[in-house]
């Protein structure tokens, strides 16, 4: 027994004894443990393997900092990779294993790892790409053994069975982190009278004082504060809470674990939120993170920062040693020191310090504890956990000047000073300062975020609420009875590395402990000529693990910059990305998956179509009845129905979803005339007109019919996919450059329900059920007029998309299902059959008509064969620059059709070569649309090829190299059938 | 995110905007019968290196077009109006 929960003390409920289970050991803890302080209460050392080498390794931090510690948490489908054990809260019922070990933790045959370790070093991965090693076995090998590596902790592959939800808030000030400085700031801005939320990581308030004795001044004051804090309500205290991201214009990303510290979330309880906070301002005061030391053997079980030693003694009341060694380089661990030594253990203190304060030799003379200074451990003996340490007089490189002495001890609390918490402003403001007292990168105030306490070296608790207050907005606060600061910047030494001369060590040494990046991996990328931090990160992956290089960050800039014989600032430090801490993917998604992925559009008339047993297909965010299948129906024997049946008899066809725009004012024909290729401002009311659209680069965008309502008002229609773009064309014209037309434009897709009703008895179908006189005479082709359906006020186009005789009735849509259920009834006797997408395009295929596959935004006017739409007599969008000289290229490929030899058809996207050259390559051309055509009786294509006009008659190859398909097809004119339009003007 | 002042909505979040591109060009007079205006128009554009106007739909808002002022280097928010008041008009013909 060396580790053991402490008889008192600590934030932690005695009252009750939960049961916790790791790798099927049980372990008591108490409310208020975590899962770390549980197993060193136990004294479970060992509690995992590490990434690379298998070492062995055990819990070296008390925060969200942990490397080494890190376990799959829960099992089954809420099974999570990677957690840090110290951050796990515990609960009855928890259970955890450990991760990257087989056959077990204490037996891994991965460790053989550590001695191929020659070969693992900084790069290995690059460099299995060339030399010798590409494409050999060895390559293979490494290849499975990064990918088996990666990620460490093995992910579930269960759908997540938990729910999460989004919050949006707004606040006047965000503090991040509630140490002395943060609850002093919201303390400040809150008796101001501003809206405050106060965002904590930790299960508990408090910060740094969490590690301080309980029921000390430190923590006296805090209960103060806190229950000033909850009775106002302008604050909202959030504990289980990180600020993961900090955005421009002060938006902040944060995750807050509701039932976490659950064994699963109660009924109808979320697991966790994702806020989105705009803040008007914000402070940090989020603290600052220890830092290792480097030396042989710093990954050993029972090697831990000594900040960490001190918070499990006095937060949850664990000694984590009995004998200690203390290795530091500041003054901030004699604190640490003397409250292991109160607790009960016998210390050793190495400060690599010649020369220490007196006041603090005083007080470790006094505590019982051994100082040595100008000592450092030069390693750390021991496997799976720690027995002795070697230390040795150092000089003032950190450099052996003598022999090493073994002593003795199961715990070294090591302290190479300090890292502020400066991720957030870094991710926002990219570089800080350096600070050489500090030896730290510190950051400062900038627009709209103010920072404060440790993050910016405050000396002192006092110091700390002083800055925090002041952020806060408020002014000088009274100073609280303190025991004596140990304010780790002052006198620092900035030696972290202990080795001898060229970075020998007498054994590993790490500097990132999760991503297993050594001394000799840094000494090896910058005799290997990296002298770049950016790339040196890259090769070395340092500082890349999951815990985004917390503890390893500031040692692998500083032995660059020695080796570089540079300072610090001079080599620079990375950038911060978000996330702070790891965020579930859950989390993010919030409720926005499956069916609630995006918003899903449906017509009017969506429920007859499910009900009649359409299959539906999507249309951007539209649902659209593809076809309706009879029993025992293909997709392609139900369009071909379909379609068949329109040419026969008459259908009808939803088609609700094109875009709708209203355009209307004194000067809408000079708009309508700039925006389409032919003439539309002659157009008369009561009468509708085909257009074409180009874009400001010459290419087509859109088409669509233009109806004339009577001056000044039109009704403008688009395709499906191109209405938003449209409008926000328009919008866009109309609001710069245009802006002296007087015309509003307006969306009304949403208004009008339409259905198309097509076929040679659709006019007696409409005549049936209209008072109208809507003969040929009367109501000829490119006629638009008011109707009533049923007492429902309508507008009946007069247009074609199938090539019949065809008509579309637009209906406000709340009326849309009673019409379209009139006109099924009406249609009985003329036998009526419904439409889907894909029979509505075998039809415009066969009357060579173009959709979006034709106009797909690399094809022009002339591509497509519509020269003709594109007026001489006034200029429009696209005008100039559609006559581009690289435009007019002749060998362009043009719109043809194709007539496919044999049944199997082609598909869309397929190649065309000639017939006798081989297929590869680009091709001449392509397939755009194909469709079966009912009437011709053969497949049939619309593609675009190079030189199309000239070559009616000539047989291509048609290739889909995707499908591997081989097949011949005729050339011939894109109006398959009626090309005249007997039938649509009949 | 980017929170823009919208004149009509107020400040309101990026994700409520579209993208419109460069706002310092100004479009030929409609019958500008010369390509390389309309080639300058459609592709020339420079690429600052902070303070920079530029476009934003507010489609998810009042649907106005907005000429806002961002700094590419710091996404600091200058200047910001409505297209209707700020953007340049048509050449002259």
């Amino acid at each position: 027994m060396t580790a053991r929960r402490l008889d008192r003390g600590g934030r932690i409920d005695r009252g009750r004894t939960l049961t916790l289970r790791f790798d099927g050991r049980d372990i008591a803890a108490h409310p208020g443990d975590t899962l770390a302080s549980a197993m060193l209460a136990a004294d479970i050392r060992l509690v995992g393997r590490s990434f690379k080498y298998h070492r062995p390794r055990g819990v070296m931090a008390a925060g969200v900092e942990e490397a080494n510690a890190l376990v799959h948490l829960r099992e089954g489908d809420r099974r999570e990779p990677n957690t840090p054990a110290t951050v796990v809260e515990a609960f009855d019922g928890l259970v955890a294993t450990s991760q990257n070990a087989w056959p077990g933790l204490r037996f891994d045959v991965g460790a053989v790892n550590g001695l191929a370790s020659r070969f693992l070093g900084a790069g290995f991965y690059y460099k299995t790409f060339i030399g010798p090693f590409r494409g050999t076995r060895f390559w293979m090998v490494c290849e499975a053994f990064i990918r088996r590596a990666a990620g460490m902790g093995r992910a579930t592959t269960l759908d997540d069975p938990d729910a999460y939800e989004k919050v949006n808030a707004f606040c006047d000030l965000l503090v991040v982190g509630s140490g002395p400085a943060g609850l002093s700031a919201a303390l400040a801005a809150a008796e101001a009278g501003r809206e405050v939320v106060l965002a904590e990581q930790d299960s508990q308030l408090g910060g740094s004082i969490l590690s301080t004795p309980v029921g000390g001044a430190q923590d006296q004051w805090r209960e103060e504060v806190l229950a000033r804090l909850a009775a106002m309500p302008n604050v909202r205290l959030m504990s289980r809470t990180t600020v993961f991201g900090a955005y421009d214009s002060n938006v902040f990303g944060m995750v807050e674990r509701v039932t976490d510290h659950l064994a699963a979330p109660s009924n109808g309880m979320p697991r966790q939120r994702y806020w989105l906070l705009r803040a008007r301002q914000a402070v940090l005061a989020t603290g600052a993170i220890e830092r290792p030391l480097v030396f042989a053997g710093n990954d050993v079980p029972g090697v831990m920062l000594a900040s960490a030693a001190a918070t499990y003694v006095n937060r949850y009341a664990v000694l984590p040693g009995e004998r200690v060694v203390v290795a530091a380089n500041n003054d901030s661990a004699y604190a640490a020191a003397v409250t292991l030594a109160r607790a009960g253990a016998r210390i050793v203190l190495c400060d690599v310090r010649a020369s220490v304060p007196k006041e603090l030799s005083d007080l470790a003379r006094a505590a019982g504890i051994d100082l040595r200074p100008g000592h450092a451990v030069l390693k750390a003996q021991g496997g799976q956990r720690v027995t002795g340490a070697q230390i040795v007089a150092v000089n003032g490189d950190g450099r052996p000047s003598g022999a090493a002495m073994r002593v003795a001890c199961d715990l070294i609390a090591m302290s190479g000073g300090w890292a502020p918490v400066l991720h957030l402003w870094s991710q926002r403001f990219g570089k800080p300062v350096y600070r050489p007292e500090l030896d730290a990168f510190v950051p400062a105030d900038r627009d709209g975020i103010a920072c404060a306490g440790s993050l910016i070296g405050a000396e002192s608790f006092n110091a700390c609420r002083e800055q925090g207050a002041s952020a806060g907005g408020g002014s000088h606060v009274a100073a609280v009875p303190e025991s004596p600061t140990f304010f780790w910047g002052r006198n620092l030494s900035p030696v972290s590395v202990i080795a001898h001369a060229g970075g020998r060590t007498p054994g590993k040494a790490f500097v990132d402990f999760q991503h297993d990046v050594k001394l000799a991996d840094i000494d090896q990328a910058h005799r290997e000529g990296f002298v770049s931090v950016e790339h040196l990160k890259r090769y070395t992956t340092s500082g890349m693990a999951a815990d985004q290089g917390k503890t390893s960050n500031l040692n692998a800039l500083a032995r660059l910059a020695a080796l570089r014989g540079m300072e610090l600032p001079a080599v620079g430090t990375t950038t911060f990305r978000p996330p702070y801490t790891p965020v579930s993917i859950g989390t993010l998604v919030g409720h926005e998956f499956g069916l609630h992925f995006r918003p899903i559009r449906r017509t009017a008339v969506h429920g007859w179509h499910h009900d009649h047993g359409a299959v539906m297909t999507e249309a951007g965010l539209w649902l659209r009845p593809q076809y309706y299948p009879q029993a025992g129906e293909s997709l392609r024997e139900a369009y071909v129905r379909e379609a068949a049946h329109v040419r026969a008899h008459v259908g009808i066809v939803d088609v609700s979803t094109l875009g709708k725009i209203a355009v209307q004012g004194p000067d809408a024909a000079e708009f309508l005339d700039r925006l389409y290729t032919n003439k539309m401002g002659n157009l008369s009311p009561g009468r509708l007109r085909y257009g074409l659209m180009l874009r400001e680069d010459g290419f087509v965008h859109d088409d669509g019919i233009v109806a004339c309502l009577g001056e000044g008002d039109y009704l403008v229609s688009t395709t499906t996919a191109n209405a938003a773009a449209v409008l926000a064309n328009a919008e866009h014209l109309l609001q710069t450059a245009w802006r002296d037309l007087r015309v509003h434009v307006t969306s009304v897709t949403d208004y009008w329900a339409a259905f198309a009703v097509a076929g040679p008895n659709s006019r007696a179908l409409l005549a049936s059920l209209i008072e109208a006189d809507i003969s040929n005479a009367a109501f000829p082709a490119n006629a638009h007029r008011e109707v009533t359906v049923g007492g429902i006020a309508c507008r009946l186009h007069r247009t074609s998309y199938s090539g019949e005789l065809a008509y579309e009735i637009l209906v406000p849509s709340t009326h849309g299902l009673a019409v379209w259920e009139a006109l099924v009834e009406a249609g009985r006797p003329l036998d009526l059959g419904v439409y889907g997408t894909e029979a509505m395009g075998a039809l415009r295929i066969e009357k060579g008509h173009v959709a979006l596959a034709e106009m797909e935004g690399r094809t022009t006017m002339g591509d497509l064969g519509m020269e003709g739409l594109a007026s001489r007599r006034k200029p429009f969008v696209g005008s100039v620059l559609r006559l581009r000289e690289v435009l007019a290229d002749p060998s362009r490929p043009t719109l043809v059709g194709l007539k496919i030899d044999g049944s199997i058809g082609a598909r869309a996207g397929a190649l065309l070569f000639r017939r006798n050259d081989p297929a590869t390559g680009h091709g001449e051309g392509w397939v755009s649309s194909t469709t079966w055509s009912p009437a011709l009786g053969c497949n049939i294509a619309l593609a675009l090829l190079r030189h199309g006009a000239e070559r009616m008659g000539e047989r291509v190859r048609v290739v889909d190299l995707v499908g591997d398909l081989d097949v011949t097809a005729e050339v011939v004119s894109p109006k398959f059938f009626d090309p005249e339009g007997h039938r649509q003007n009949a | 995110m980017l929170r823009i002042h919208c004149p009509v909505c107020g400040l309101r979040d990026e994700t409520e905007f579209t993208y419109g591109g460069d706002a310092t060009v100004r479009r030929p007079a409609m019958d500008d019968p010369e390509p390389a205006h309309w080639l300058d128009y459609v592709f020339t554009r420079d690429n600052p290196r902070g303070p920079h106007r530029e476009y934003w739909h507010h489609l998810g808002g009042c649907r106005q077009w907005l000429v806002v002022e961002r700094d590419t280097l710091t996404h600091a928010m200058g200047e910001t109006g409505l297209a209707r008041e700020m953007a340049p008009l048509e050449m002259e013909p």
